[in-house]
């Protein structure tokens, strides 16, 4: 091959020309990262400012300022030591009687019907409560600020805006409201009800505890029941099986459960659980066993990777010392294994508190009022109570349903936490 | 016997027999491998191998990688057993006694043959628990007191002791690569062992942990039997009384270590030591 | 030829180390045989200049036994040789001191050819002197041989030569002794062919080192301080 003088480059001229073009292909590359990255962060962040600009004001709840005459001829208690002439009292008409004496020109009985329903029914739970603690309180006169109801709490919060929510609030509701405003009879205070009460049909009355205490109760099942069996298979298809047919069989098994729609486990709960061995529907017990069947594979498929990772040298080591088998596992792998294990297991619980599919087919969508007190109550958890909220028509349904949201994720990344922090302590290095 | 290597000069394979030259056997031994085969399936490791291993010796085993004499040394012990799909026949006796007999156990049979890794390998616990660890699953000792003083015995006698006196709470991964040798090696002898088996255990450390571990066998082999597999030839010179020369899963020579290193008997020995193409 | 397999290392360095080793170690042989025969020539043909030549030439017998020292030192240092290796290095450092020290005795005789040429012309001796000088000369070439094809046999050779000179040397002392009873005037000129002859006789010795280093390096048998029957003995034994 003979080189024209004239064209000849050195090998350094030619990567210096082909320079520019690799860095701008270079660039390109990372471009594209980053605006893969910003797709990933902008989406996050419209969730979350979607998700808080609507659920902040679930935290808080309007309150009404009465001047309430606790009248004994009104209520009706004539025996204070006896605990249910309390809870027959009228307490209701005490709270209508202040309404009508601050707006003595309201005769009509429409106009009266609005301006009762201006406060919740539960205010004279609250009334109840208070009165029962202190009977001294029968026969005066006592501001109290009585739970408005949900269509006024709407009303209000949305007060500053440029267009307020009317909603079902009429002209003289409205100008009721005003009044109040003026007299500084109404304000927001925190919302204590959202986190201790359970579901209700009325907003303002309506919290999450009972969901709550139902995911915990669930997840509690889920994790005694999973985590062990979980562990034990991994450590059984780690360590003893041999590799055979039968084994190849359970793991392609494991690994497709894994990718099972949730739905199915659901069915398989509703025909197991309720329908052969005839346990009551709705209950965390039934729910639990549901999700430990969701999340076994996913604790298997973890924990064996947990063991894997622990090097070979360590089992030599400790079989070279005249270990038996299960003293090498119980000593040396499974501590060492322990931090992965933990973590598919977090991971695979964190998966099971989002579940909602699965518990809707053994019942646990009803409507339940109480909070659950043990395993065997009836309960609802909290994605499924996010589900029915967003079914509900009522407007303040709407920030609650995100309020609730928001706690569910708090508990997600509490999770996580947990997880990332038993990973750090528990790891070992070798 | 065999011809030497130099009556006999090209064509290297043509004398590969399948009798081992110099002397594989001894009067008294502590072990004695009779026509031990290995097989990892279908395939062949270790071919027909006959050697006697003495008491308070130090037996070098060297040869080319993949030459049989790892799986050889890991058969002593049975390590071999955690491997499912290797075979070993043939026997092999350590004081008169077959320790691939059906009856035999194997827990205590690695107590009374121990083992030191290539890789320095400590468990991820304190340096206390890691040579405490072999006494606690004997049952060897019943006080704390007795289980402290056969920590410091073992220590002291990987000549560690004086390092890691007022830090044994700390994590044995902590100590550099010469001393976590040293480690395993005095957790390995905390379980008063009777043979110690090393696999290469200088091949991960630097020349100055190297010589105070080849320092640390010649100590030892005073008490115990030593095998040791090692890619260093010169190692192999330094620390051993006789060295066996393993090529393609056979035993090809076995002599005292001067002769093996001044004037081997096999011409395979010989390539291999001077680094000709064998 | 190289029944040692010298060029079969894997590292080509190696084997260029260890082929230097041998050419040198072959050239300062050939160089010191030159010397010897050299110096025998001179005392034969009276001729002084020659003698003057092998002095001058002995400092080069020098520098080569400086330089063959350092190569295997380095060569020690750096490859570590074990079992042929390690005797061929050895062999070559014990080989460069008898060839050194042969030099020395040829430059001894060639002291001896320049003293002689000083003295009146008596004839006695001279005919002793090319008789074991040729001899000598020939073992000599005979253990370089050896040495070079690493050959046993020629050793062999060798180490039975050498008990002929030694007997020739003997009875050529004896004769010489006689001379010098003879005529006493002789004495200072049969002296300085006595001392000729010493010297021939221990190049001869020399010669014999070299064959039993040459069979060491082989076998791996050291023969040395052994007749040659016991070390044919010994060699059939290993066989």
């Amino acid at each position: 091959m003979s080189n024209s003088n004239t064209t000849e480059l050195t090998t350094t001229q030619i990567v210096q020309n082909s320079l520019k073009k690799r860095y701008r292909a270079e660039r390109r590359f990372k471009a594209f990262g980053i605006a893969s990255v910003c797709v990933g962060v902008f989406a996050l962040l419209i969730l979350f400012t979607e998700i808080i600009s609507k659920g902040v004001g679930a935290f808080t709840q309007t309150y009404v300022q009465l001047e309430l005459k606790l009248d004994n001829d009104v209520l009706g208690i004539d025996d204070v030591s006896n605990p249910d002439a309390f809870m027959q009292a009228n307490y209701t008409k005490v709270i209508r009687n202040a309404l009508k004496e601050q707006f003595p020109t309201v005769k009509k009985r429409r106009d009266r019907r609005a301006l009762y329903g201006m406060v919740s029914v539960g205010a004279s739970y609250k009334l109840q409560a208070v009165i029962t603690k202190n009977p001294d309180l029968i026969g005066t006169t006592q501001k109290f600020w009585v739970i408005a109801d949900d269509d006024l709490d709407t009303y209000y919060k949305s007060l500053s805006d440029a267009e307020p929510f009317t909603g079902r609030m009429n002209d003289k509701q409205q100008a009721w409201v005003q009044t109040w405003v003026d007299n500084n009879q109404i304000k927001r205070k925190f919302n204590t009800t959202l986190f201790t009460a359970g579901d209700s049909s009325e907003p303002e009355l309506a919290g999450i505890l009972g969901a709550l205490v139902g995911s915990l109760l669930t997840l509690s099942v889920t994790l005694i029941l999973s985590f062990p069996i979980g562990v034990a298979a991994a450590v059984y298809l780690e360590e003893y099986a041999k590799r055979n047919k039968i084994t190849d069989f359970i793991e392609v098994n494991i690994n497709n459960l894994a990718a099972v729609p949730s739905v199915i486990f659901g069915l398989l709960g509703l025909a197991i659980f309720l329908n052969f061995f005839g346990m009551p529907r709705s209950i965390p017990l039934v729910g639990g066993l549901v999700l430990t069947l969701m999340t076994l594979p996913t604790i298997i498929i973890s924990s064996r990777a947990a063991i894997k990772a622990v090097p070979p040298s360590i089992r030599e080591a400790a079989l070279g010392m005249g270990a038996s088998k299960m003293q090498m596992i119980l000593h040396h792998v499974i501590p060492l294994a322990m931090p992965g294990m933990l973590t598919g297991a977090i991971i695979g619980l964190a998966q099971a508190l989002g579940e909602t599919a699965p518990l809707l087919m053994i019942g646990m969508v009803a409507f339940i009022v109480d909070v659950p007190t043990g395993i065997t109550d009836s309960a609802t958890v909290l994605p499924v109570q996010i589900f029915l909220w967003a079914d509900s028509p009522e407007r303040a349904f709407v920030e609650r349903t995100s309020a609730a949201i928001m706690v569910l994720l708090v508990f997600l990344i509490s999770m996580n936490g947990i997880a990332i922090w038993l990973r750090k302590r528990l790891e070992r290095r070798w | 016997m065999n011809n030497t290597a130099d009556e006999k000069p090209v064509d290297l394979p043509e004398q590969h027999d399948d009798h081992t030259v110099g002397k594989p056997l001894l009067k008294d031994p502590k072990i004695s491998v009779r026509n031990a085969n290995v097989f990892y399936g279908d395939k062949q490791a270790v071919f027909d191998v006959d050697l006697d291993i003495g008491a308070n010796q130090v037996i070098a085993m060297i040869g080319p990688s993949g030459c049989g004499k790892s799986t050889f040394l890991r058969c002593l012990n049975r390590m071999n057993d955690t491997i499912d799909i290797c075979r070993v026949t043939g026997e092999i006796n350590l004081d008169g006694q077959n320790i691939y007999d059906k009856k035999l156990d194997v827990v205590p049979l690695r107590a009374k043959v121990g083992m030191v890794f290539q890789k320095p390998n400590p468990f991820p616990k304190s340096i206390y628990d890691n040579v405490a660890y072999g006494p606690k699953i004997h049952g060897l000792a019943n006080r704390r007191s007795e289980l402290d003083q056969i920590v410091e015995t073992s220590l002291t006698k990987a000549g560690l002791w004086n390092e890691v006196k007022d830090r044994l709470d700390q994590p044995g991964t902590g100590l550099s690569g010469g001393q976590q040798q040293r480690l395993c090696i005095a957790r390995t002898i905390a379980v008063s062992p009777e043979v110690i088996l090393m696999d290469e255990p200088c091949s991960a450390l630097d020349p100055i942990a190297t010589a105070k571990i080849e320092e640390l066998i010649a100590e030892l082999s005073e008490n115990y039997t030593i095998a040791i597999v090692t890619h260093s030839m010169q190692q192999a010179a330094r620390v051993s009384h006789r060295t066996a020369y393993f090529h393609m899963g056979k035993l090809v020579e076995v002599n005292k270590t001067q002769k093996v290193f001044t004037n081997p008997e096999h011409s395979l020995t010989e390539s291999y030591i001077t680094g000709r193409f064998g | 030829m190289d029944n040692l397999h010298i060029d079969q290392h894997i590292s080509q360095q190696f084997n260029d180390d260890l082929e230097k080793l041998r050419t040198s170690l072959l050239e300062m042989g050939g160089l010191v045989e030159r010397q010897i025969t050299d110096a025998v020539k001179a005392i034969e043909n009276a001729d002084a200049s020659l003698a003057e030549e092998v002095m001058e030439r002995e400092d080069r017998v020098d520098k080569y036994e400086v330089k063959l020292d350092k190569s295997c030192v380095l060569v020690l240092a750096r490859r570590q040789p074990a079992a042929s290796d390690l005797r061929l290095v050895m062999t070559v450092i014990k080989v460069i001191r008898d060839l050194e020290r042969m030099g020395d005795e040829a430059n001894k005789i060639a002291k001896m050819a320049i003293a002689l040429n000083d003295q009146d012309n008596i004839q006695r001796g001279y005919h002793e002197v090319r008789h074991i000088g040729a001899n000598v000369v020939s073992i000599v070439n005979v253990a370089l041989d050896a040495f070079a094809r690493f050959d046993v046999q020629a050793a062999m050779k060798v180490v039975r030569e050498d008990k002929n000179i030694d007997r020739e040397y003997t009875s050529s002392i004896r004769e010489m002794i006689t001379f010098m009873m003879e005529d006493p005037r002789s004495i200072t000129h049969v002296m300085n062919i006595m001392w000729a002859l010493r010297a021939l006789e221990r190049i001869g010795d020399h010669a014999r080192n070299i064959a039993e280093h040459v069979i060491y390096l082989v076998h791996g048998t050291d023969v040395r301080h052994n007749t040659a029957k016991e070390i044919e003995k010994k060699l059939a034994d290993k066989m």
